[in-house]
């Protein structure tokens, strides 16, 4: 299969399942909503060193939050329950409640609800005030710029982790931009982040390693400085590979995300140095999801969706 | 099917009862039965039929028509359906009621929405004295739902209470949020003196700086965002206080002598 040039390979993403939430991040301005979501999901790349995956899902207009101010939604991903929990509350503590005039709400229904605001609230020392409105508790927490507002527990539901991609490309240069267009489009796209830098990940990792201490290690089959030492992937003309990851609230969701990026993504072209497209799996025997390249992008019910 | 209607055809002496007509007592009813249903009427006990005349059949939907003060516990432990009643309300209107909606439309005496754990109860009129306290023993009073009062209310309004929403578009008498507990009470009137007297925890709302007595304490004047939330859910409701969109307040905390965590809101 090639698009504009750009070969797309027979393999698949191989994806986990995950579990899921919605906070909702309103604040003064957006630049104050940003410093706020930006702080609550920065360091959390990847569950094996971070705890969560999470990122900003979009911008919310003052007319989509509950406190009508103006906000993003961010989503937060976790291996288990309560990692997720745990980290929600470490990241609301520390970045949505120091944040000047950011408040918290909870951005997705669910039987089961985590706490949110819950424990946080005995920052007041006494001086917490509960309310309950439409059946949601909040809490008002006297602090220096006035007053904290957060809703008591969000929602957690059963998400997929690692949906993914590689763009190969003939330079750095060429992959990066190809990878930023396709970041660019995905971002458009409700339920996903790209939880890496930018969206995007250079260190692209394989099971196992040398070294007895490590569980993984450099994907050197992907790697261009070692095409003639090892069982490369990668033909001559390949100078660097990149990889996006995505983590969504249903495999549908990232179905949608890879079709939409992959497409930017070849929109460059062969004339751009984009060479072929493939994807990171372990041999389909880990993740519960698989997610194939060629099954996606003959995918008709994607491509009419996002005409 | 049309509402079960109770039309009153009696002038009644004593308190009547009426605790038994509700819609989820009523349910799968037959008329006979309806008809048949005993109600304390001073210290006899009498059939239903003797003091209504009875028709409609839908007993979801409850009507008291020619209703007066000497009607009491009208929709008591009320938990599904809807009571509506044209003309008066006696004591404990909505006593422990859990869900559903009472509509009044004329007054209600007093110990209206006793120990309301939730719903809906709609006053076109005039309270009396302790709408939504306790039970006269209990400490705690009004524990959820909302009651929207489009006149006046007299002494005691919201006393003990624990939790939920009194709206009051007129005017409340003395001692109003005395010893209350949670929950929030708006008055677009005045109130009388003693205001907030033991208050303990809660919001009380008011357009009027009131008269406070001296363990109620200005914390100056702030723009409070839960406010925006608190608004944004009136905005269904079928009173003046939907339409209310400030939040900037003066804030005054108390009791004192009691714990002193409530506070009184006043629009600037």
């Amino acid at each position: 299969m090639i698009i504009n040039g750009v070969q797309i390979d027979d393999t698949f993403a191989e994806a986990f399942n995950m579990r899921g939430t919605r906070v909702i991040i309103t604040a003064q301005n957006h630049k104050w909503a940003y410093n706020a979501a930006n702080a609550m999901t920065g360091f959390a790349t990847s569950v094996i060193g971070c705890g969560v995956e999470a990122g900003i899902e979009r911008e919310l207009d003052p007319s989509e939050t509950p406190d009508g101010r103006p906000g993003v939604s961010i989503l937060m991903f976790a291996m288990g329950s309560s990692v997720l929990m745990k980290q929600l509350e470490n990241r609301m503590g520390q970045t949505i409640l120091t944040c000047p005039t950011a408040a918290a709400f909870s951005g997705i229904d669910g039987n089961e609800r985590i706490n949110l605001g819950k424990n946080l609230r005995f920052f007041g020392d006494g001086f917490q005030i509960s309310k309950q409105f439409g059946g949601k508790r909040y809490w008002r927490v006297p602090v220096m710029d006035g007053e904290f507002i957060t809703e008591e527990t969000t929602g957690m539901v059963r998400a997929v982790g690692g949906g993914n991609f590689l763009v190969l490309a003939e330079s750095q240069p060429q992959a990066l931009a190809a990878c930023e267009a396709a970041i660019e489009a995905m971002r458009k796209i409700p339920n996903v982040i790209m939880p890496f830098p930018g969206g995007v990940v250079r260190s692209g990792s394989k099971v196992g390693s040398k070294y007895k201490a490590l569980f993984a290690s450099t994907n050197d089959a992907f790697c261009p400085t070692l095409k003639g030492i090892t069982n490369t992937q990668l033909s001559p003309e390949i100078e660097s590979v990149m990889e996006i990851v995505i983590d969504g609230l249903t495999d549908a969701d990232i179905r949608k995300a890879t079709y939409v990026g992959i497409k930017a993504a070849c929109e460059l072209g062969a004339a751009n140095g984009i060479k072929r497209i493939s994807a990171g799996n372990y041999g389909g025997k880990l993740g519960q999801f698989q997610f194939h390249l060629r099954d996606i992008m003959n995918d008709k019910s994607l491509s009419g969706e996002i005409a | 099917m049309s509402a079960l209607t109770f039309t009153l055809k009696k002038t009644l002496a004593q308190k009547l009862d009426v605790s038994a007509l509700t819609p989820d007592l009523l349910a799968d009813k037959s008329p006979a039965e309806v008809s048949a249903t005993p109600l304390p009427y001073g210290k006899q006990t009498l059939r239903a039929d003797e003091f209504f005349d009875i028709s409609g059949t839908d007993s979801k939907q409850i009507v008291f028509e020619n209703a007066n003060t000497k009607i009491d516990y009208i929709g008591a432990g009320l938990k599904t359906g809807s009571i509506t009643i044209n003309g008066d309300a006696g004591a404990f209107l909505g006593f422990q009621m859990k869900q559903g909606e009472i509509v009044l439309n004329g007054n209600a005496a007093d110990f209206a929405a006793c120990a309301m754990a939730g719903g809906l109860l709609k006053i076109n009129g005039n309270v009396g004295d302790f709408l939504g306290a306790a039970l006269i023993g209990d400490k705690k009073g009004m524990k959820g739902g909302t009651v929207l009062v489009s006149g006046n209310t007299g002494e005691r309004t919201g006393d003990q209470m624990r939790r939920g929403m009194i709206l009051i578009e007129g005017n409340a008498g003395k001692y109003c949020a005395s010893r209350m507990l949670a929950g929030t009470i708006g008055v677009l009137g005045d109130v009388g003196e003693y205001v907030g007297y033991g208050m303990r925890r809660g919001t009380l709302l008011l357009t009027k700086k009131p008269q406070m007595h001296a363990t109620l304490q200005d914390c100056g004047t702030h723009t409070l965002p839960y406010l925006s939330l608190m608004f944004k859910s009136f905005s269904a409701l079928p009173s003046k206080f939907a339409k209310i969109n400030q939040n900037r307040v003066q804030r005054y905390a108390g009791d004192l002598a009691n714990d002193g965590k409530g506070e009184i809101l006043v629009f600037k």
